[in-house]
């Protein structure tokens, strides 16, 4: 589903890595490990298309990279896209919405990640496990085969890590794809690429 | 088209709905205009030749107050990374957002110049042409503005920067639409300055979402 090869990776004057090949395919997950700086976040920042390799290819399977990431990448980085003054059923309608989520698919999410009670609250006053619940129900409601996902468990207590995978686990068990920046093992099976040295 | 609606509808209620800006807006317009005529001193007949000036002049600065929130919220917390993977196009979504600060600023701050227009010593009787010289003036300065708003992305003080920039990019139309007021306060058509003012305002559309979204992208690499 997404092919990468020959990519280097720049941030100002440092070059993070050279020729790095990557292919992800349906039903996989892949996990990316390094140190702290070795390009794990900018990899992925590269594929959803925000930075500009130095060189190399980043392909998706049948579609123009423009097209996939209108419509096939989900992105879930270290900041989750929510502003605290509005409410969480708002940034919820929102954030689903804007993916192209039906409400069927959004009451689905809420219900399977438990936002219920959480959603007349401002999002401010919600914890950083909380948020970051809310934010992972765009993956669910608006289904889209390549997830890229930056540090995704770092707020979550152990229950809802658990949770995660099983919904993760979900996705790959449809066809989907997994591409996460992690420091912890992934909670479902997983190949490991290291970046950097 | 479902997308471009979305995303409009979030900016109009953020716009509104995040502390006032809009009313913040026209309370610093008004304060403006009343301060000018004070300090001027208690002659109404000396201002009246520059009131159409000062009216634009306070215009253009009371729409650079909420320029700043304008996608500088969205990029510190991640909604801007968002909206770049949405089904709409950035430049689009620039222009949704440009449309968007219109309505909720522009339109009140044109709503709201008649009265600081009296206040400078307008005939009244003009106050039709100023709100809606105002109102197509005012989506100049959205359209320049979210422009300028984009450019200043991530850089410390960006509100202050976005001033620099964007102020002498509104010369255009604070000369067009203080020259509307000027020929309709000595009795000739304002149509001809008020056709250059849209003139600007269909330049400022056509540049503004391709400069803004080509800035928004710099920013997030």
């Amino acid at each position: 589903m997404l092919t990468v090869s020959g990519l280097a990776l720049a941030r100002g004057e440092r070059v993070l890595f050279r020729d790095f090949d990557l292919t992800l395919t349906s039903g996989e997950a892949v996990a990316l490990s390094g140190a702290n700086g070795a390009g794990k976040t900018s990899l992925l920042r590269a594929v959803a298309g925000f930075i500009r390799p130095e060189a190399g290819r980043i392909a998706f399977a049948g579609v123009e990279p423009s097209d996939a990431r209108a419509r096939h990448l989900h992105w879930l980085g270290h900041l989750d896209g929510l502003k605290g003054a509005r409410r969480a059923r708002e940034e919820l309608t929102f954030q689903t919405s804007w993916l192209g989520a039906d409400a069927a698919g959004v009451a689905a999410a809420a219900d399977v990640l438990a936002l219920e009670p959480l959603l007349d609250l401002e999002v401010r006053k919600l914890s950083a496990g909380q948020r970051r619940r809310l934010a992972f129900a765009r993956l669910i409601a608006a289904p889209r085969p390549i997830w890229l996902l930056d540090e995704p468990f770092a707020p979550l207590d152990a229950r809802w890590r658990e949770a995660m995978g099983v919904l993760m686990q979900a996705h790959l068990d449809k066809g989907g794809a997994i591409l996460a920046a992690v420091h912890d093992p992934l909670p479902i099976p997983a190949r490991t690429v290291e970046i950097g040295r | 088209m479902r997308g471009l609606l979305i995303l409009w509808r979030r900016e109009l209620a953020m716009a509104w709905g995040g502390g006032g800006g809009p009313l913040l807006a026209c309370g610093f317009f008004l304060c403006l205009t009343v301060l000018v005529p004070l300090a001027a001193g208690g002659d109404p007949a000396g201002l009246r030749p520059v009131a159409g000036g000062i009216a634009w002049l306070a215009l253009a600065l009371s729409s650079i107050l909420s320029l700043e929130r304008l996608f500088e919220r969205d990029h510190e917390d991640g909604a801007l990374d968002l909206i770049a993977l949405g089904p709409v196009p950035l430049e689009l979504a620039v222009a949704a957002k440009a449309k968007a600060q219109w309505l909720a600023v522009g339109g009140p701050l044109a709503l709201t110049a008649p009265l600081a227009a009296i206040t400078l010593g307008l005939p009244p009787a003009h106050a039709p042409l100023v709100a809606a010289s105002a109102l197509i003036g005012g989506l100049g300065f959205a359209l320049t503005g979210a422009m300028g708003a984009a450019l200043a992305l991530g850089s410390r003080r960006g509100g202050l920067l976005i001033a620099v920039v964007v102020l002498p990019l509104f010369i255009p139309p604070v000369v067009f639409g203080a020259g509307a007021l000027e020929r309709a306060a000595s009795g000739l058509s304002p149509a001809p300055a008020l056709a250059l003012l849209a003139a600007y305002v269909l330049f400022a559309g056509v540049i503004a979402p391709f400069a803004g979204a080509a800035a928004i992208r710099n920013a997030q690499g």
